[in-house]
């Protein structure tokens, strides 16, 4: 029963009075340290970092220093190579190609999802009821399955190999699950609040911009870094949709660095970093929100 | 003021437009509702991708119905999606019960757990062809004969291998939404049961479990229907290879249709994912009894 107003606050802070007096005041259960859990804990850890710290390890060695030196010290003369090497095979161009179909995808995605969760939230229709009907049945359908039909509606559009035959579909894949987490949302956002600027003289527009955006703006926020993730790290479509190096997005050059640098793993590494490294800037400054939202949209 | 109240909700009776839904809805349709239509119609035509689209009777059915890579394809998926349940679930609900605790270093951990979450399915699949390359990779670097294996040129291993890595990937996920569920449960509870003596075992199947019976489902019930969406991590990581040991039912659609060219027996392809993955979601949805989403289904 999380409400809106309520997800802001961070979880912790929640449990935290009602555990601390129960730790003192009582029993052998809370208090004793939780030994097998700790290692299971830090035993995760260690499966979840070798891996990463390998791979950017060995982004900063020379060739000869990878096939040379132990794979999990770090390198004795690091260089920045790699890096530069993956900067000049047009990066920034892939990048830039990503940030579009993101961008272009996400910002879309989240307006008519947000205006089609208010509608069958507020609204009373049977129109609407069958809308959101459709949408939860979308959830259940592997939707990757209908790549072939999409592939034939591009090209027969004369879309093929353009960023926005990536972006028209991801739009439409983004939709079930938006409209479901905002329209959770929505529901909490007391009546009364409507009655009364109803009562105000308020149309249903304004109502949606004025009262139910500003308190669903932290499902918005979620819900549109849930969707630029999946579009972000999207393969599927740009595999089947695009084909020249002009229209190509991060994950896909990854995959073609890789047949162009072939023996060359420390490039091919240092690639990885830098496709992520976007992505870790913002799990880094909105941490928080990212996985609130996330807990509170998938867990209501 | 009771007449006020009684009028405006004589006004509020009629709700926003069901215009608002209008967008979502065209965009849904057409990329999503129309290509599911598209990909039954195609899987009786025949199509090489390019030419003229041949309407072509059962003949692509019969051809994906008795080739032994269909059967393969499926008993594939079936395994990699019960491993990868079996052992994603326990992991991800005890992490998340883990996570879920107030002390600092659980939640350090946890901010650390989640960042495979930032990286694309092509980046992870990468890392771990170097990770566990037989002649450069972690095991022959550090002279571990055991790590030193070929992983991926095994076909007894190397399923193995794509469900921990498919686990490394997805796990964080499901820790975050039961981390949520874990959060949501009363403390009076855990304090109900320190003054009957319950120890932490205890507590953990008496009342974290049975609490956690919704969140059990949703995430299951992702993780289940998502094992049909395991297209990009075992394309750049296998190929589907060696032979056929991890050729995915969407896998093997892909490659039917862009690589062989026969776009109306992968077009069935996609209509045998797209009805698996709707029996699996409804089986669940029955097994977990009236849960949330059903709820929402009925009443929204």
């Amino acid at each position: 029963m999380a409400s809106t107003t309520q997800l802001p606050v961070p979880p912790a802070v929640r449990v935290d009075p009602s555990r601390k007096p129960a730790q003192r005041s009582k029993g052998p259960g809370r208090s004793r340290p939780n030994f097998l859990g700790g290692l299971g804990g830090w035993l995760w850890l260690a499966i979840i970092i070798v891996p990463i710290y390998y791979v950017v390890v060995t982004s900063l060695k020379n060739q000869a220093g990878f096939f040379t030196s132990n794979p999990m010290m770090p390198p004795s003369e690091p260089t920045l190579d790699n890096y530069k090497l993956v900067l000049e095979n047009d990066f920034a161009m892939y990048f830039v190609n990503s940030l579009l179909v993101t961008v272009g995808s996400v910002v879309p995605a989240l307006l008519v999802s947000f205006m089609a969760a208010y509608a069958i939230v507020r609204g009373k229709t049977r129109f609407l009821g069958w809308t959101n009907r459709l949408f939860l049945l979308g959830l259940a359908i592997p939707l990757h399955a209908t790549i072939i039909p999409i592939y034939w509606m591009i090209t027969k559009a004369h879309l093929y190999d353009t960023l926005l035959a990536l972006i028209l579909p991801s739009i439409a894949f983004a939709i079930p699950i938006s409209v479901l987490i905002l329209s959770n949302f929505m529901r909490d956002v007391p009546n009364e609040l409507f009655e009364s600027m109803r009562l105000d003289g308020c149309s249903d527009w304004a109502m949606m911009w004025r009262l139910a955006l500003p308190m669903t703006r932290p499902a918005v926020v979620t819900v549109g870094i849930y969707n630029a993730l999946g579009v972000w790290n999207g393969f599927l479509f740009p595999l089947i949709l695009t084909q020249s190096p002009s229209t190509r997005v991060l994950p896909l050059s990854l995959w073609t660095f890789q047949g162009e640098f072939s023996v060359n793993i420390p490039a091919v590494l240092a690639s990885v970093v830098l496709a992520t490294l976007p992505l870790l800037v913002i799990y880094v400054v909105a941490r928080r929100q990212l996985i609130s939202g996330l807990t509170a949209g998938f867990s209501k | 003021m009771s007449i006020s109240t009684g009028a405006s909700r004589r006004v509020l009776e009629k709700g926003p437009s069901g215009w608002l839904a209008a967008p979502a809805l065209f965009f849904f349709l057409l990329f999503a509702i129309v290509p599911l239509a598209g990909v039954f119609f195609l899987s009786f035509t025949k199509w090489d991708g390019l030419g003229e689209i041949k309407l072509d009777g059962f003949s692509s059915w019969t051809t994906v119905l008795t080739d032994p890579v269909t059967g393969n394809a499926l008993l594939v998926t079936a395994k990699i999606m019960f491993f990868s349940f079996i052992v994603q679930a326990p992991i991800s609900l005890l992490l998340g019960v883990f996570t879920s605790a107030s002390q600092k270093y659980r939640a350090v951990l946890a901010v650390l757990y989640f960042v495979p979450l930032l990286l694309s399915s092509a980046a992870v699949a990468i890392a771990y062809k170097a990770l566990l390359d037989p002649n450069f990779g972690l095991g022959p670097g550090l002279g571990i004969p055991f790590l030193a294996q070929d992983w991926l040129g095994n076909s007894d291993l190397v399923l193995f291998v794509v469900v921990f890595v498919i686990a490394w990937q997805f796990v964080p996920f499901h820790t975050l939404i039961y981390q949520g569920g874990v959060r949501q449960i009363p403390a009076s509870l855990y304090e109900a049961a320190q003054i009957d003596g319950a120890g932490r075992v205890q507590q953990f199947f008496a009342i974290t479990l049975p609490q956690l019976k919704y969140t059990i489902i949703t995430s299951s019930t992702l993780m289940v229907v998502g094992s049909l969406a395991y297209f990009d991590l075992v394309f750049v990581l296998t190929g589907g290879g060696p032979g056929y040991s991890t050729r995915l039912l969407p896998l093997h659609m892909y490659l039917t249709g862009f690589k062989a060219n026969d776009m109306g027996a992968a077009s069935a392809l996609g209509v045998i994912l797209v009805v698996i993955g709707l029996a699996l979601a409804l089986i669940l949805q029955r097994l977990g009894g009236k849960n949330r989403n059903a709820s929402q289904l009925e009443g929204a």
